[in-house]
């Protein structure tokens, strides 16, 4: 059977981890290649790396970024953040990530969703969407919106509808971030994740609110997700990602415990 | 020296970087004469099995790799490489290699995981392998480790070539081999510890092979 999968997502601006993550013991704590290292060894079956650098000049660096991580750590890992055309792809995987993810560039032009996919895989192509909970209305059935710019934008387009196009074009993957749950550690979004599991066909990966590992357990089944990614409550030391498959295994919950 | 064949499926680099973390001369090429002096050949590939045929058949690889594995040559097939040594893949309805009899075939959606949830495709994220026969590639590696898989279609090779199969909604060959041949689907450049434990048995026996000669 296929264990749920633990994703800690990764901020990097200007080749540094951005947010004030604090560890145990001699970590580099603004070093994203020994925090990815660090999370490789407590057991994180997959990394994400978001790039919210802001200056292009400095988009190279990020791309060194990944080169040193694709030397280290021997599980797949992601890219995503300014990511918009074919030639950013081309230079993220070239530079030894497996997968990239797209967001706000799919909302503007869901042609890079096909070309991505034509070009490198399904398996390579992760959409990401930010939702936001709205009232239902002829234009958004679900009553769940698609967002860009931190939720600041709305886009006037159902997430469910989006979800089912975002399949169609060929997405391998669809990470499904409540703007909602996001930064609460209240939990996951669980309606949510679950009506976008049950609607489309590719994995789900949920995002946003973790802030206790029973919150995984239940995006994993209630949710029915195929992976939680989780920020905060691995980077200020609460608990490591092997507290996390313990508590997630000892609720009867598939993950993978050796590595 | 072990040579990874580049017949421009996929990226290559990530097998090379495995390798390199474990200090196995290796390199990624696309000649003949390299790919025949090799102690060992990795054939990896991540694509559609339509292109990639046509990719070996173009450039004459088809028969590199075949005659290598009929020469007793020690051969490891990840992923793509490994769906690709059967008679037929139903993706792109191709013909493939013919090393080994079988054919590759897409997961149906309709079957069911042990929690009862449909399955998703692809088949991505990490999966046990449970051995139906004994495999030198797996010394060493704990049997309830798991390994990383991505992949839409699976093999169906004759069943005395299974050497290790996977449960998703049914069970599936993942590991099939013959003689020095062996083929995972899962990527062990790409499975922490015990992908790079396979890969470094590899390098072991084609280095042990190539001290018998």
């Amino acid at each position: 059977m296929l264990s749920k999968r633990i994703i800690p997502c990764l901020d990097v601006r200007d080749g540094k981890l951005t947010k004030g993550i604090k560890f145990k013991g001699n970590v580099d704590i603004g070093d994203p290649v020994e925090t990815a290292r660090m999370y490789y060894e407590q057991g994180a079956d997959e990394i994400v790396f978001y790039d919210i650098t802001a200056s292009s000049e400095h988009r190279g660096i990020m791309l060194k970024v990944v080169e040193e991580v694709a030397k280290t750590i021997f599980i797949p890992f992601s890219v995503g953040g300014g990511i918009s055309t074919l030639e950013d792809m081309r230079a993220v995987i070239g530079a030894g990530a497996e997968k990239i993810s797209v967001n706000s560039a799919a909302v503007k032009t869901p042609e890079i969703i096909s070309q991505g996919a034509a070009a490198f895989g399904c398996q390579c192509v992760v959409v990401g969407m930010d939702v936001l909970k709205v009232t239902r209305t002829a234009e958004i059935p679900s009553g769940y919106e698609i967002v860009i710019h931190g939720g600041r934008k709305h886009m006037g387009i159902d997430a469910l509808a989006w979800a089912k196009r975002v399949e169609e074009l060929g997405a391998g993957e669809l990470c499904i971030n409540s703007i909602d749950a996001d930064g609460t550690k209240d939990g996951y979004e669980l309606h949510l994740t679950r009506l976008i599991v049950d609607n489309v066909n590719i994995p789900i990966i949920a995002s946003g609110g973790a802030g206790n590992p029973q919150h995984m357990v239940d995006a994993v089944t209630t949710g029915g997700a195929s992976a939680a990614l989780i920020a905060s409550i691995v980077h200020y030391g609460e608990y490591t990602i092997t507290d996390l498959k313990k508590y997630m295994d000892g609720q009867g919950v598939k993950v993978r415990t050796v590595w | 020296m072990l040579a990874i064949v580049d017949y421009r499926a996929g990226n290559l680099t990530s097998v090379r970087r495995a390798l390199d973390s474990l200090e196995i001369p290796c390199v990624i090429t696309g000649d003949p004469k390299i790919i025949t002096a090799a102690e060992g050949i990795i054939f990896p590939g991540v694509g559609a099995a339509g292109s990639a045929m046509h990719h070996l058949r173009q450039t004459g690889l088809d028969r590199v790799i075949t005659e290598a594995v009929h020469q007793g040559r020690p051969v490891l097939g990840i992923c793509l490489g490994c769906q690709i040594i059967l008679d037929h893949s139903q993706e792109n309805d191709t013909p493939t290699l013919g090393i080994i009899p079988g054919e590759c075939i897409p997961f149906s959606p309709e079957l069911k995981e042990e929690n009862g949830e449909s399955i998703r495709i692809p088949h991505m994220g990490w999966n046990r392998v449970e051995l139906k026969q004994p495999c030198r590639l797996f010394d060493g590696v704990a049997p309830e480790s798991e390994f990383y898989f991505v992949h839409t279609y699976y093999t169906r090779p004759e069943p005395e070539y299974i050497i290790g199969a996977t449960y998703y909604g049914q069970e599936f060959c993942s590991v099939l081999g013959l003689g020095n041949l062996w083929a995972v689907q899962f990527h062990p450049e790409k499975s922490g510890r015990p992908g790079l434990k396979i890969l470094q048995n590899f390098a072991a026996y084609c280095r042990e092979t190539r001290h018998a000669q």
